[in-house]
């Protein structure tokens, strides 16, 4: 019965979202209060349902119940539960639930939680989520029915792909479509911006922290998602540009493009439709995100569930969506235009600029991502576009941004003196590039890349802390001037300035990790045999033999191999290779021995004669970096979403605009 | 100047396009590199007679589906319908079952002595062909799924197309429904099987 019951609440749900939809629209066009307040209740009810739909898969599949084909073929009774949990959203139709009960989550945030905003935008925002609700949950009942039933029911169901089987898979998906979702929110602000017309800077103060929550989401997402392709797929790597990966990466992008240009909106009420056009942007790639990872149209590891009628589905909700949105745009926009005058020597510039490289970079990646599509459309064959295009447009785009984001900070609006900021700059980018050469130099090996990627490192470092010492000490005329102490300036630095400051030092922290990864990083395929050794760097890798050994739904071959630094052994690490009982590919386990400053990255290869072993060694220096860095980067983004400022200035912006609007 | 927000909607509408013909082609249709050479060695018991073995060359003469299924399969126990429906036409399918116990994650295969796992593979198909029918012209058993590996078998179910010479000449991965046989299958069928004469699928 339970399975029903998910299918009732599904139903429910999808005319909950409708009446969300209609409710929120025509209650905020005609201005009726009652109708503004069902719109949010319906988004709150909303979201209840889809949450009670989606933890009733959950307990079907702890239950194992097979009479419904979701649970029969995506878990076994063997897989431990944990595993039985996340393979309901391990597959295509529990994450498109999953999909849809975030989003339901972010429009119930929205009616709930955000006092700030006028009755009307906020009835018109969770209209507009609602529509897009009743678009997914459509999708969802019509092409991928998640509790649909299986007669008669098998004794034993089939395995999760044993590579969604790890701890990273419980983490990830969840994280990543969170923020897909999220740029939802962005997205409906947009839309009701042009609706109204209204596009000022109490609106850009109400976007901003829902933006920036998203934004930190897609983020983590991101960064689980690459931290598990590290470990898990055994290939040593951390970043494939893998069609999947780029989907999320995209958005991201113009996510970010977007947190930048809404600042410009808010400061200086410039570069209005550019900004609603970012949010329409990050929206339809996300969703463009999901198409490519459920139709298959791109082939790629992570299109686990690659069934035509859904892309086509997918595709006409994106096409009505976003291209309804971008003639709205179209249509509307015009009217929006207008604002602060603009002035190449002000901080505004450098965000245009910044702008402009964040969306040519997603462009690009978008192009690289779609470029096989577009040969094999216009009949040239199949062929797929690898890391070499990727890092030769990516880089070239980013060395300047970077450049650029260790000036913005010092510069003033409106307009400045570049000679004011020219020196200290000029004195920081000698210290960085000049650092680097040394640095690169005592390497031994260094090429021209290590030193760009370590100079940008130490230039975001220097101007960091040239930024914070501004910030807490001051110039030493503001310091005779007022005589206020550190303290003073501590407690009056907003959330906000704490989190761009933290982003941007993430930046240098993440271009730290994969230029020393990248320059000094040593691989070593090799075959051992028991008590054998080899040497890696300074550490000694010794050779135990192989072992097997029973897992709860596979068996495997486990070596031990032990690493020592002189005479200190620093690690045993136990490699696996894992035959899963419903899964004819073998899977290799890697085994890791982390630190700050260094992995040691052991997989195991293939049996050679006499229980030799090809293993395949790593030693990986600072590659915790390149996760260490982004994940300041959210925590940066946490900050800024808190800051008071968006929320007390937000109600004041309403109070002044309540006769207007 | 309007001009310019109507832009992104044209570059929009471009992707979109690109996608509708992308949607044509199959992603899917990576041919497999056995399609135009010999069905590969094998030497298997058949099902209703354990101890005489099956090898290609017995198979040849008239063409055959080779299915490869278990029954612990749930998509080969979707498609048994349909190979009942092919049987009753004439189309001749030999059954490649394929580590009947062993792929089982609900059986902990290593406890058992090979001649345990023999008898409960037996008894199993046994069992799935009272139950299901029988559409099968021979059934050869593939207890360790080492003869499928040269078959490049990836899952189940998968269906090898195989003429009277003994070539494979298409590979369907998945389970054959209705809508798949009358769509593309039939087709490829009629083609390495020939006419209509003396039965839909009877091959002059």
């Amino acid at each position: 019965m339970l399975a029903e019951w998910g299918q009732v609440a599904l139903a429910v749900a999808a005319v909950v979202a409708g009446l969300q939809a209609v409710l929120g629209l025509a209650g905020a066009e005609r201005g009726w209060s009652a109708w503004m307040t069902a719109a949010r209740r319906a988004a709150v009810a909303q979201a209840v349902l889809l949450g009670i739909a989606f933890g009733l898969l959950v307990v079907l599949f702890l239950k194992s119940d097979f009479s419904v084909r979701l649970v029969a073929s995506h878990s076994t009774t063997v897989t431990p539960w944990y595993y039985r949990m996340t393979a309901s959203w391990g597959n295509h139709e529990g994450s498109m639930l999953l999909w849809a009960t975030a989003l339901a989550g972010w429009g119930a945030a929205v009616a709930g939680g955000s006092s700030s905003l006028t009755a009307t935008m906020r009835a018109r925002v969770v209209g507009i989520l609602g529509l897009v609700s009743v678009g997914f949950l459509l999708f969802l009942m019509l092409t991928s029915n998640p509790f649909e039933r299986l007669v008669p029911p098998p004794a034993e169901g089939r395995d999760l792909n044993p590579l969604l089987q790890d701890p990273g898979m419980i983490l990830h998906p969840p994280l990543l479509y969170m923020g897909y979702v999220g740029t939802a929110v962005a997205f409906a602000f947009a839309i009701a911006a042009l609706l109204t017309g209204r596009l000022d800077a109490a609106w850009s103060r109400w976007a901003r922290p829902w933006a920036l929550t998203a934004w930190v989401f897609l983020t983590l997402g991101i960064v689980v998602g690459s931290w598990w392709a590290y470990y898990e797929l055994g290939w040593g790597g951390w970043w494939f540009w893998d069609p999947v990966e780029n989907a999320a990466l995209i958005p991201w992008l113009v996510m970010t493009a977007f947190l930048h240009s809404v600042i410009v909106t808010e400061k200086r009420d410039a570069f209005r439709a550019w900004t609603v056009l970012l949010a329409i942007a990050a929206f339809a790639l996300s969703l463009l995100g999901t198409f490519l990872v459920r139709s298959g149209v791109i082939t790629s590891v992570h299109a686990f569930a690659t069934d035509p009628t859904r892309g086509l589905f997918i595709l006409g909700l994106l096409a009505i969506t976003v291209g309804a949105s971008l003639a709205l745009f179209a249509w509307r926009a015009p009217t929006l235009s207008g604002g602060g005058g603009f002035n190449w020597g002000a901080r505004e510039a450098t965000l245009l600029v910044n702008n402009v490289l964040l969306s040519v970079a997603a462009a690009s990646v978008l192009l690289g991502t779609v470029y096989p599509l577009l040969v094999e459309a216009l009949g040239g064959g199949k062929l797929s576009v690898g890391e070499p295009y990727y890092v030769a447009v990516f880089v070239p785009l980013m060395a300047p941004a970077v450049l650029l984001m260790g000036i913005a900070p010092f510069l003033r609006w409106k307009g400045d003196d570049w000679r004011r900021v020219g020196k200290t700059i000029g004195v920081d980018l000698l210290v960085a590039a000049g650092g680097a050469l040394a640095i690169v130099g005592g390497w031994g090996n260094g090429s021209w890349r290590a030193w760009l990627g370590l100079s940008l490192a130490l230039w975001v470092f220097a101007s960091s802390g040239r930024l914070l010492w501004r910030r807490l000490v001051g110039e030493r005329r503001e310091r005779e001037e007022k005589g206020r102490s550190v303290r003073v300036r501590w407690r009056e630095t907003p959330a906000g300035w704490w989190g761009m400051w933290l982003a941007h030092l993430g930046v240098g922290v993440f271009i730290v990790g994969v230029t020393v990864l990248g320059a000094l990083e040593r691989r070593l395929d090799v075959k051992m045999v028991p008590g054998g050794s080899t040497m890696l760097a300074d550490y000694r890798f010794v050779f135990q033999g192989v072992e097997e050994v029973a897992g709860p739904n596979y068996k495997a071959q486990r070596a031990t191999i032990e690493v020592w630094q002189g005479d200190r052994q620093v690690a045993q690490l136990r490699p696996e290779k894992r035959d899963y009982y419903f899964s004819t590919m073998p899977m290799t386990e890697a085994a890791i021995d982390s630190t700050l400053w260094r992995d040691l990255y052991v997989s195991l290869g293939e049996p050679l004669e006499g229980g030799a072993w090809v293993v395949v060694l790593f030693y990986k220096p600072m590659v915790f970096f390149i996760w260490l860095g982004p994940l300041l980067m959210a925590v940066g983004g946490v900050l800024a979403a808190l800051d008071r400022r968006y929320r007390l200035m937000g109600s004041r912006g309403e109070r002044s605009k309540m006769g207007i609007s | 100047m309007r001009w310019r927000f109507v832009i992104p909607l044209v570059i929009f509408m471009g992707f979109v396009g690109l996608f509708v013909v992308g949607f044509d082609l199959n992603p899917r249709a990576i041919p497999s590199p056995l399609v135009g050479k010999p069905a590969p060695f094998f030497s298997l018991p058949r099902f209703d007679q354990p101890d005489q073995m099956v090898t290609p060359e017995m198979l040849r003469g008239k063409p055959y589906l080779l299915n490869v299924w278990a029954t612990w399969c749930v998509s080969c126990r979707m498609e048994h319908p349909e190979l009942m429906r092919l049987a009753g036409e004439g189309v001749r399918i030999v059954g490649f079952n394929y580590k009947e116990v062993r792929g089982d994650a609900s059986v902990d295969a290593r406890r058992l002595s090979p001649e345990a796992e023999r008898e409960w593979a037996w008894a199993r198909i046994e069992e799935w062909l009272q139950k299901g029918g029988n559409p099968y012209d021979v059934v050869v058993v593939d207890l360790t799924g080492r003869s499928a590996i040269d078959y490049g078998v990836y899952g189940t179910p998968e269906t090898f197309f195989v003429d009277a010479e003994g070539i494979i000449r298409h590979k369907q991965v998945g389970p054959i429904s209705r809508a798949i046989w009358e769509g593309e299958l039939r087709a490829k069928w009629l083609a390495i099987a020939g006419g209509e004469k003396g039965g839909p699928y009877e091959r002059r």
